[in-house]
């Protein structure tokens, strides 16, 4: 990209020949330039300070008072959290499910856009397009259809293991079913986003890498390893980085399957501080819940951050 | 010359096996990703007898098809309001999250001022920062200004949501557009507002379009908010309407409930089908581009 000086400009075009009137109709745009730029930023600043960042600030605060909210409290509330037993669990059961279900979406995203990628152009729309209707549909409505698949009673997935099996599985009802089906639901629901960048990602290695490659007699591990692999590091990365993010912050999937059941070992911290805070009454309690997740969203943040701002200096 | 044949005859019977497998593979993860909407819609569509009897293969409708539960989910249930409220709150939202982004990404694309640097990428952290990180304090924020239990609090909230994604992208699009375009029609005497108007907006459409899309299923899918934010029928949206109030009947009308979902998650999934190929563009630019 060129140079985006304001100055840059005026100081290129003045030295064209050009009328007097024209150069200083000029001279006044880009002189209010600056202050225009700025008021048109103004509804985006008072949204993101008024609506993003004066709330964070004052969840730090609500985080330090007491349950009814009229006396300063310090750390207490953190430090009652760290005695808890359950908020240790929410912890655990967070990284469980981060780890897990964004492996899972990445290894299936990535074997899925090589075989969408592998057939014939022509073909390729429909088939991403049927693996997008999962992300497509809100969350908290198609986590409807899930429940209704492991119903206790009715299930259909029993059904059919019944069927073959002989077994029946208490999906929701036992700890590490109920955690295997937020799990589960969250790989279906997220795995078509890393389809797209995949997808998008393969089609940006320059072809004629796999033609040398072909020519030197690689094979298909081969190619993988050293060309597509090295050439999408970027896109994997802020993909995986990206998704770690969505899938840690999850709240939807949680909340409707299981509603962090069975005694609350399917609680993340978003659906836990839910329960604390707005039902529970304990707002303080819950603002402090869901700060702990802001250390780890930072060094998220600072990971992508560094790898975007890596792009804009290479274009 | 007979060796070169075999050897290409061997590489398009590979080729021919390597696509057999692909399709076999896709097919299996395809029946994964529409098994739950297929079992929804299956269900919908079944009366409550044949979804209350245990008997005969789940995933066929064998005692004929209704429409009584979307009959009754259209007559009888609070339904229509639920997606009046998300037509309106959806509404609002696109266009204070389209013209708050539009206006800011044509200043941050274009001109240098104080701090522009930074507060693009002050932008850029915000889309990093989760709806379940700001909900309670946003609670209080709502309750004080007394909009808890108004549907017009999402329309506050939801473009924290859009603006910063949508920002992202419009600067990149406004970014590409060539400055010859503005310097000429700096000559011809326009000003910013006919340069964002006549020129920038309408080369950049395809972006606006992916970032409205963007804005519409941020504002319709969203959940948190509305669980957090709004308790009577009057004011529910379809999110929260259908899991809340549709569920809480004296036993589970699975049919209907599946109806309501299906109905729903509909608008979202309708828009894809004609509008994927702008959604992608615009989500893989920035990610990809270089």
């Amino acid at each position: 990209m060129n140079e985006q000086a304001v100055q840059g400009q005026t100081a290129r075009l003045g030295s064209e020949p050009k009328t007097v009137d024209d150069s200083s109709r000029f001279k006044m745009l880009f002189r209010r330039k600056s202050t225009l730029a700025f008021l048109l930023c103004v509804p985006l600043l008072i949204l993101v300070f008024g609506l993003i960042v004066y709330p964070f600030f004052y969840s730090i605060f609500l985080s330090l008072l007491n349950k009814k909210e009229t006396r300063f409290v310090g750390l207490a509330n953190y430090l009652f959290l760290f005695k808890r037993d359950t908020f240790w669990m929410v912890v655990r059961q967070s990284v469980l499910f981060t780890f897990t279900a964004v492996f899972f979406k990445a290894l299936i995203g990535f074997i899925m856009a090589h075989l969408i990628d592998y057939l014939p152009e022509n073909r390729q729309r429909l088939w991403r397009g049927l693996a997008l209707i999962a992300w497509v549909m809100p969350p908290a409505l198609s986590t409807l259809g899930w429940w209704w698949l492991f119903e206790p009673s009715y299930s259909a997935i029993n059904w059919i293991l019944d069927g073959l099996f002989g077994i029946t599985i208490p999906w929701l009802s036992e700890t590490f079913w109920a955690r295997f089906s937020v799990i589960t639901v969250n790989i279906w629901f997220g795995t078509s986003f890393f389809l797209i960048m995949y997808l998008a990602g393969l089609k940006s290695v320059p072809q004629d890498l796999y033609e040398a490659a072909d020519i030197d007699g690689a094979n298909a591990w081969q190619k993988l390893i050293h060309i597509t692999l090295p050439m999408m590091r970027n896109i994997i990365a802020i993909t995986t980085l990206f998704s770690t993010i969505v899938t840690f912050a999850n709240f939807d999937i949680v909340r409707v399957l299981t509603g962090g059941g069975p005694t609350n070992t399917t609680h993340l911290f978003g659906t836990y501080s839910f329960l604390k805070g707005i039902q529970g009454g304990d707002i303080p309690l819950g603002a402090c819940v869901s700060l702990f997740m802001f250390p780890i969203l930072a060094v998220l943040a600072f990971f992508i951050l560094r790898n975007v701002r890596q792009r804009v200096r290479e274009i | 010359m007979i060796i070169r044949k075999t050897f290409f005859g061997d590489v398009h019977r590979n080729r021919r096996w390597a696509l057999f497998a692909a399709y076999f593979f896709l097919t299996l993860f395809i029946i994964f990703f529409l098994f739950p909407p297929f079992y929804m819609l299956i269900t919908s569509l079944k009366t409550n007898e044949e979804i209350s009897s245990m008997k005969g293969f789940p995933f066929i409708i064998q005692q004929g098809i209704t429409l009584s539960h979307y009959k009754k989910l259209l007559t009888e249930t609070p339904f229509p309001t639920f997606f009046k409220n998300t037509v309106i709150v959806t509404f609002f939202s696109v266009l204070v999250s389209m013209a708050i982004s539009i206006l800011a990404a044509y200043a941050l694309a274009r001109m240098r001022f104080w701090g522009s640097g930074v507060l693009a990428t002050g932008v850029f952290l915000t889309y990093l920062v989760p709806e379940t990180l700001l909900f309670i304090p946003l609670f209080k924020v709502i309750g004080g200004l007394g909009l808890l239990n108004s549907k017009w609090s999402l329309v506050l909230v939801f473009p924290t949501l859009a603006v910063p994604f949508c920002t992202w992208i419009m600067i990149g699009y406004f970014a590409s557009i060539p400055k010859e375009l503005d310097e000429a029609a700096v000559i011809d005497g326009a000003n910013w507002y006919q340069m964002l108007f006549q020129i920038f907006i309408p080369v950049a459409m395809p972006g606006i379009i992916a970032a409205t899309i963007f804005a519409f299923t941020i504002s319709w899918a969203n959940f948190l908010y509305p669980l957090a934010f709004l308790y009577s029928n009057e004011e529910l949206v379809l999110t929260v309407g259908t899991v809340s109030t549709l569920i809480r009947g004296d036993v589970m009308h699975w049919g209907g409930l599946m109806a309501g979902a299906l109905l729903a998650a509909s608008p979202p999934v309708i828009l894809y089908a004609f509008l994927m190929d702008y959604y992608i563009s615009g989500l893989t630019a920035g990610a990809v581009k270089n």
